[in-house]
C-alpha cells in the first residue's frame, strides 16, 4: 500500500512541478502583455472626454438599472478616412525593412568573422559587440547627433580631408534615421547569426572542398542555407522593434520623417485623444502580427527538424 | 561524491528563499501599516519645468516650514498634461502654461480651487496679468501667475547684417514668415517651435489677422504661410534652438523669450563673438504665463497652499526672476529684480508692446484635431 501511494505522490509532485515551472513565463505574458494590451484595446473602443481619465467608460448604468455597453468603432474607421495613418505605417515598414537589410549586410560579415576566429578570441570579440550596451541607449543616439550635425565630427573630418567643400546635411534626414537604427540594433542581428554560424559543422565545408567546390560557392551552397535560421531570427529582432521606433526618428530624423511612432505621439500628446492613440497602437500591433507569426512558424519548424 | 555539494547548494538556496520570504512578509506588513499616518504629513511633491527656480528656494521653504519637498522636473506641457489626466499623479503643485493648457485642464476639472485665505500675498499680484489669465481660468479661481514671457524671435545679429539687404526690419514677423526674407537665411539655419499653438497664431499676426482666431479659414491661411517658408526651415523643436543659437549653428529662431534670453547669456559667456538679438514682433505676440496650480487629487493641499504663498513673497520670486530671466507678476518684487533684467524691453516690455500681446483661448477637441493635422501636413507634406 505504501509504495503505490508514494508513486502517486511523486507523480503528482512531478506534474505540479512541471506546471509550476511553466507558470512564470505564462504569468509574465499575461501580466505584461495581455493585460496591458486589453487595457489599450478597451480605451481604443471608447470616446474622448475632458476629465480624469480622458476617455469615457465602456460600461455605464443607464436608467432603470440597465447596464449599457458602448463600443465606439469610430476610432478605427477614422484611421481609414485619413491617409496619414496608412502612409505613416507604410513608411515605418519601409524604414524598418531597409534598416534590417543594412543590419544584415554589416552584421553577417561581423558574425562570420567572430564565429571563424580562434576560439580564445571569440568571447573578446563578442564582448566588443555587446559592450556599447553598457552605455544608455539615449546617450548613444545623442552621440550620433554630435557626429552627424553640420558642425559635427563627420563633416569636420570630410571638410578637413577636402572630400567636400560644404558641410553635408545628414542630421534631420532619413539617412540619419537609417544610421541610428542600424547602429542601435546591430547586436540583435550579430548575436543570433553568431549562434548559428558557430555551431555549424565545419566538416561539411571540407566535404564540399573535397568534391571540388570553390570556397565562395561552398559559402552560397552550404554556409548560407545553414545560417538561415540565424538570418531570420536576427532580421525579426531588428525589424519588429524598428517599425515602432520613436526615439531615433524623433532625435535624428527630420520633421518630414513620417513614422507611426511619431504619429502615435502626436495623437496622445498634441490631440490628447487617448482613444484614437490606442486605436493607432492596436492597428500597429495587427500590422506586426504577420511577421511575428512567420517568425514563430519558422522557429517551430526549425525545432521540429 | 558529486551529490554532496549539490545538496549544500540547494539547502543554502532554500535557506535564502526562506529568509527572503520572511523579509518580504515584513515589508508587506510595513506597507500595510503605512497609511495610518496623520492627515497632512510634512511633505510636498512639486513638479516644475526644468531650470525654473532659484537654487535656494526649496531650501529656504523647508528651513522655514519643516516641510520636506520632493522636486521633479518636466520639459513640456504635454508631459504634464498626460500625467495629470491619467490621475493619481501624486503631485501637489504643478506649473502649466496658462493658454491653452491650463484652460483645458481647468475645464476638465484637473485642479482644485485655491483657498485665497491661505494665500496672503495675493494682493501684490499685477492686476493686468490676473485679468489676462481670466481667459484661461475664469475668476482666477485655480491658478496664480508664476513666470511670464512672450514668444518672439531670436537672431544672430552679425549673420543677419551680412545676409539681409539693408533696411530689412528686425521687429516684424516678416523676418520669419516672408519667403523673400527667410529664404536668404536658409543656409545659416532657421528653426520654428514644434508647437502649432505657437506657430499658427504668429503666422496670423503676420497676416494682420487676429492671432487668437479659431476659424478654420484662418487656420488654412496660417498653414499656407508656414508651408511657403517650410523649405527654409531646418528643424521644428521647442528647446534645441537655445544652444544652437548660442553656438551659431542656426541664425534665426522662433522661441520663448525667456529661452532666447538664456541663449543670449550663453553666447556672451562663451565669448566666441556670437551676439544674439531678441524681438517681440510689432504685429503682436503670444503672452505666455506659466502658473502655479494644485491638482484636484493632490495629497498635501495645505502644504501646497503654503508653498504657493511662499513663492509670491517679493524676495523669493525676485530671486527666481534673477536666476531664470523671466518676468514675474509680483509688483513689490520689482525693486529687488536685477537692474539689467528690469530694463530689458523683451523681459519687461514697454506698455505699447504689452498692449499688442495676446492669449490663445482653449480650442474644442475638433478644432485641435484639425490644427494638429494641419501641422503634420505643414511639417511632412502629407
Amino acid at each position: 500500500m505504501n509504495q503505490p501511494l508514494g508513486n502517486r505522490l511523486s507523480g503528482l509532485l512531478r506534474r505540479w512541478g512541471r506546471f509550476l515551472v511553466g507558470l512564470p513565463p505564462y504569468a509574465w505574458l499575461v501580466l505584461f502583455f495581455l493585460v496591458p494590451f486589453l487595457i489599450v484595446f478597451k480605451i481604443s473602443l471608447s470616446e474622448m472626454q475632458a476629465a480624469i481619465p480622458p476617455y469615457k467608460p465602456l460600461l455605464a448604468w443607464a436608467e432603470d438599472g440597465v447596464l449599457q455597453l458602448r463600443l465606439n468603432l469610430g476610432n478605427y474607421r477614422y484611421l481609414l478616412t485619413d491617409d496619414l495613418y496608412a502612409v505613416a505605417y507604410l513608411n515605418s515598414l519601409k524604414i524598418a525593412a531597409i534598416s534590417t537589410v543594412g543590419c544584415l549586410l554589416i552584421g553577417y560579415p561581423m558574425a562570420y568573422t567572430i564565429a571563424r576566429a580562434p576560439k580564445g578570441n571569440r568571447n573578446a570579440l563578442l564582448m566588443l559587440v555587446v559592450l556599447p550596451f553598457w552605455t544608455s541607449f539615449l546617450i548613444r543616439v545623442y552621440a550620433w547627433m554630435g557626429i552627424l550635425k553640420s558642425e559635427g565630427l563627420l563633416n569636420a573630418f570630410l571638410l578637413w580631408t577636402g572630400v567636400i567643400n560644404e558641410p553635408l546635411q545628414i542630421l534631420e534626414t532619413d539617412l540619419a534615421v537609417y544610421i541610428g537604427i542600424v547602429y542601435s540594433y546591430l547586436p540583435f542581428m550579430v548575436l543570433p547569426l553568431y549562434a548559428t554560424l558557430e555551431k555549424m559543422d565545419l566538416s561539411l565545408l571540407e566535404a564540399a572542398a573535397d568534391l571540388g567546390c570553390r570556397p565562395f560557392r561552398a559559402f552560397l551552397a552550404v554556409t548560407l542555407p545553414l545560417s538561415l535560421p540565424g538570418v531570420i531570427a536576427g532580421s525579426m529582432l531588428v525589424f519588429i522593434p524598428a517599425v515602432g521606433e520613436f526615439v531615433i526618428p524623433d532625435l535624428l530624423g527630420g520633421p518630414d520623417t513620417l513614422m507611426i511612432g511619431k504619429v502615435l505621439w502626436a495623437e496622445f500628446f498634441d490631440n490628447r485623444d487617448w482613444p484614437v492613440a490606442s486605436a493607432v497602437a492596436v492597428a500597429m500591433l495587427v500590422v506586426l502580427v504577420a511577421p511575428i507569426m512567420v517568425f514563430q512558424r519558422y522557429q517551430s519548424k526549425a525545432v521540429d527538424s | 561524491m558529486p551529490i554532496q555539494p549539490n545538496r549544500q547548494v540547494s539547502r543554502a538556496f532554500a535557506g535564502m528563499t526562506g529568509k527572503m520570504a520572511r523579509s518580504l512578509l515584513t515589508l508587506g506588513l510595513l506597507m500595510l501599516s503605512l497609511p495610518a499616518t496623520a492627515a497632512e504629513e510634512k511633505l510636498l511633491n512639486v513638479y516644475n519645468w526644468s531650470d525654473y527656480i532659484a537654487p535656494d528656494t526649496i531650501e529656504k521653504f523647508t528651513a522655514e516650514t519643516g516641510i520636506k519637498v520632493n522636486y521633479d522636473v518636466y520639459d513640456s506641457n504635454e508631459t504634464l498634461a498626460a500625467k495629470l489626466q491619467a490621475g493619481q499623479s501624486g503631485y501637489d503643485v504643478v506649473f502649466p502654461s496658462a493658454s491653452p493648457f491650463l484652460a483645458q485642464q481647468v475645464k476638465a476639472g484637473l485642479y482644485q480651487p485655491l483657498d485665497r485665505t491661505k494665500i496672503t500675498n495675493w494682493g501684490s499680484l499685477d492686476p493686468a496679468i490676473l485679468k489676462a489669465l481670466q481667459t484661461s481660468d475664469p475668476g482666477n479661481a485655480h491658478a496664480v501667475p508664476y513666470m511670464i514671457a512672450a514668444t518672439g524671435i531670436g537672431f544672430n545679429i552679425d549673420k543677419l547684417n551680412k545676409l539681409l539687404p539693408p533696411g530689412t526690419p528686425r521687429d516684424s514677423w516678416s523676418l520669419l514668415f516672408d519667403p523673400a526674407v527667410v529664404s536668404k537665411l536658409k543656409g545659416c539655419g532657421v528653426s520654428l517651435l514644434d508647437a502649432p499653438v505657437e506657430v499658427f497664431p504668429a503666422a496670423l499676426a503676420y497676416l494682420g489677422k487676429t492671432g487668437a482666431s479659431q476659424s478654420t479659414e484662418d487656420l488654412a491661411a496660417a498653414a499656407e504661410v508656414v508651408s511657403k517658408i517650410r523649405p527654409n526651415i531646418r528643424y521644428f523643436h521647442s528647446s534645441k534652438y537655445i544652444n544652437d543659437l548660442a553656438n551659431g549653428d542656426i541664425c534665426l529662431a522662433h522661441g520663448y523669450v525667456g529661452d532666447l534670453v538664456q541663449a543670449r547669456n550663453r553666447a556672451r559667456e562663451a565669448g566666441r563673438g556670437v551676439d544674439i538679438g531678441i524681438v517681440i514682433p510689432k504685429e503682436g505676440a503670444i503672452l505666455g504665463v506659466d502658473v502655479a496650480a494644485i491638482p484636484v487629487d493632490a495629497p498635501h493641499p495645505d502644504n501646497a497652499h503654503r508653498f504657493i504663498d511662499f513663492l509670491l513673497r517679493p524676495a523669493i520670486i525676485a530671486a527666481i526672476t534673477n536666476t531664470v530671466g523671466y518676468a514675474n507678476a509680483v509688483l513689490p518684487a520689482r525693486p529687488l529684480v536685477k537692474k539689467e533684467i528690469l530694463a530689458d524691453p523683451v523681459v519687461y516690455p514697454p506698455e505699447a508692446v504689452r498692449a499688442k500681446e495676446f492669449q490663445v483661448p482653449p480650442a474644442s477637441p475638433d478644432f485641435e484635431r484639425v490644427r494638429t493635422r494641419a501641422w503634420t501636413k505643414v511639417k511632412t507634406g502629407h
